[in-house]
């Protein structure tokens, strides 16, 4: 990676040509549309057992707030770990390698496709949220941008990692569940973080998503101590940190020989 | 002119060793000057692909040092990219997209990319526009991968077997458009194992064996090295051992083959011999040595080496130079004197 620059006319021209493999990848698109919607409906009947202080409303912010999660980590996270992997086994990012963009464009290009179906579905959960269920619109939207976008970031980056360790497209599905799992249960997504015994609490407080997760809540509700939402902030840097570094460290460009 | 002008592509005492300790390239150096065509010619395994990719920059090498341009093509990625084209040796391509859009994404990432209708119609891919690269023929998908290494007008091209897996057809159509790209000044670096490629289109080439350049040269040079051959069959009761001593003949029953480097002294020398005793050479047939010769012998050593085991006789520097052993027909059978490396030879800087 000798260049940090990003053209985006490259850019575009890469993020083009993967939304048109995403479109005909008929499994990766239904995962991407379908599952969030399938998990925002599990999400609010596992919420409804705990007896979350603010009743309904809480409820429902809670279920949209991990929907946002959710569609974090399947559409951005286990989508771009498939893709980096059937393009590298296509040999793909080879042949990108052998031409003008370099290696951050070539990894940012893909994800553009998830990055804008992602920030689309956020937008419904948001829309949809406020119409059907009694929550309040978002209280700090700027605030929910903004971690979303690092959630975008921090996700693509750990798909690239995650792809080096991907044998073929089929076993993504069980390279990506350590993360999966440990989000949905342990980032305040299916389970609540405040529900949970402190000593655990304070352990899945560091979980990669954790941070984002709580920027995302702090942004919905307009809550939050500043002390909080900064360590929340400098938990998702510090995994962004030692994504970028592991992704420069293990990334393959090429399949094994 | 500087030399930078002159060379554009240069490898000096490059190595390329793989984990694992097995090292593909083990220290080779040629040059390559503006409008050259250069062929690295190889078998299977010889370490070609290995070492185009160092030349273009998609590994650094573990030793020696490549310049394209006077550049490093692996630390100066970004200067060096928008003046070379590449054709790897095994596509690229997402398999869902057309060819269209392959090209449209390609053009998308090239400075100054040509017209997608263009670069199809030097290809020949026209007609196959919409097609998806996974119903494409491996030929149809060489010649989108062609396409797509002239898409930016590149002044250095990597050809990495172009025209593997192509009909005869199609090879011709390649060599053609090489021979059409040369004419506008491109400089064309290709890897094959056709020797015919190499015959046809090299200005200089390479052979590679075992990670080494054993012979380089123009491909007449590089024949001019591998002694010429003269085969005939002697009538039942004529003794070989009454051939001419000087003619140096090994003989197989009544069959005779004779290697030499003096093709029309050896030959008239023969012929005034079974004038002078009456005797008639059947199937009498005299020729030079073709580049396919020379790269068989390299094969064949290697088979042999692998076979026996001997590396000892590797490579000794003054074989190959020395007409004694060139000449005499032992020397075709012993794994030593084939391999053997001339620097007059392969020095070609």
């Amino acid at each position: 990676m000798n260049t940090l620059t990003l053209k985006p006319s490259r850019l575009f021209a890469l993020g083009r040509s993967e939304l048109t493999l995403l479109v005909r990848n008929r499994a990766a698109l239904s995962l991407a549309l379908l599952m969030p919607l399938a998990m925002v409906f599990g999400l609010k009947a596992s919420l409804s057992q705990y007896d979350l202080e603010g009743g309904a409303a809480a409820v429902g912010e809670a279920t949209l707030t991990g929907g946002i999660g959710m569609v974090l980590i399947l559409v951005v996270y286990m989508n771009l770990v498939s893709a980096y992997v059937a393009r590298r086994e296509e040999l793909v990012l080879k042949r990108l390698r052998t031409g003008e963009a370099n290696d951050l464009e070539i990894l940012a290009g893909s994800t553009l496709p998830s990055g804008v179906l992602a920030l689309t579905q956020v937008a419904v959960l948001v829309a949809a949220g406020a119409a059907t269920m009694d929550v309040r619109t978002p209280q700090n939207p700027v605030l929910l941008l903004a971690a979303v976008l690092a959630g975008f970031v921090l996700l693509a980056a750990m798909a690239a990692a995650t792809s080096s360790f991907t044998r073929n497209v089929e076993s993504a599905g069980l390279t990506t569940l350590p993360l999966f799992l440990a989000s949905i249960v342990g980032s305040g997504m299916f389970v609540p973080i405040e529900m949970m015994p402190e000593a655990v609490a304070s352990v899945c407080e560091l979980l990669p998503l954790s941070g984002v997760m709580e920027l995302v809540r702090a942004g919905w509700t307009g809550t939050g101590e500043a002390y909080d939402l900064m360590g929340a902030a400098l938990t998702t840097l510090a995994w962004m940190v030692i994504t970028v570094f592991a992704v420069q460290r293990w990334f393959r460009w090429e399949p094994r020989r | 002119m500087t030399d930078t002008d002159r060379t554009v592509i240069e490898a000096e005492g490059l190595r390329r060793g793989y984990a694992g300790g097995f090292e593909a390239v083990r220290g080779i150096s040629f040059s390559v000057a503006r409008g050259e065509v250069f062929a690295l010619l190889g078998t299977n395994g010889a370490g070609k692909t290995s070492t185009v990719e160092l030349l273009e920059g998609l590994a650094a090498p573990s030793g020696g040092q490549v310049r394209v341009f006077g550049l490093d093509p692996y630390r100066q990625r970004s200067a060096v990219r928008p003046r070379t084209g590449v054709m790897l040796q095994e596509g690229g391509f997402p398999s869902d997209l057309s060819v269209a859009e392959t090209v449209r994404m390609w053009g998308g990432v090239t400075t100054g990319a040509r017209p997608a209708a263009e670069v199809l119609a030097l290809v020949g891919l026209t007609a196959r526009a919409s097609v998806r690269v996974k119903q494409l023929s491996g030929g149809e998908r060489r010649r989108l991968d062609l396409a797509l290494a002239l898409l930016g007008r590149p002044e250095v091209l990597f050809l990495d077997e172009p025209t593997t897996g192509m009909d005869p057809e199609g090879r011709r159509d390649t060599w053609e458009l090489v021979r059409r790209l040369q004419a506008q000044g491109t400089t064309v670096l290709l890897t094959t194992h056709y020797l015919e490629e190499a015959e046809q289109l090299a200005d200089r080439l390479a052979i590679l064996h075992e990670g080494e350049i054993v012979l380089a040269g123009t491909p007449a040079e590089v024949t001019a090295t591998r002694p010429a051959r003269i085969r005939f069959t002697l009538p039942a009761g004529v003794d070989p051992a009454r051939l001419p001593l000087s003619l140096r003949a090994a003989a197989e029953g009544q069959r005779v083959e004779i290697r030499t480097d003096r093709l029309q002294g050896s030959l008239s020398e023969l012929l005034r011999w079974a004038d002078e005793y009456g005797i008639e050479l059947a199937g009498l047939d005299a020729r030079s040595a073709s580049l396919e010769e020379a790269f068989l012998e390299i094969a064949q050593q290697r088979r042999d080496h692998d076979g026996l085991g001997s590396a000892g006789s590797l490579g000794s520097p003054d074989s190959l130079g020395s007409p004694d052993s060139l000449g005499s027909p032992d020397s075709l059978s012993s794994p030593g004197s084939l391999g053997g490396r001339d620097d007059r030879m392969a020095g070609t800087r």
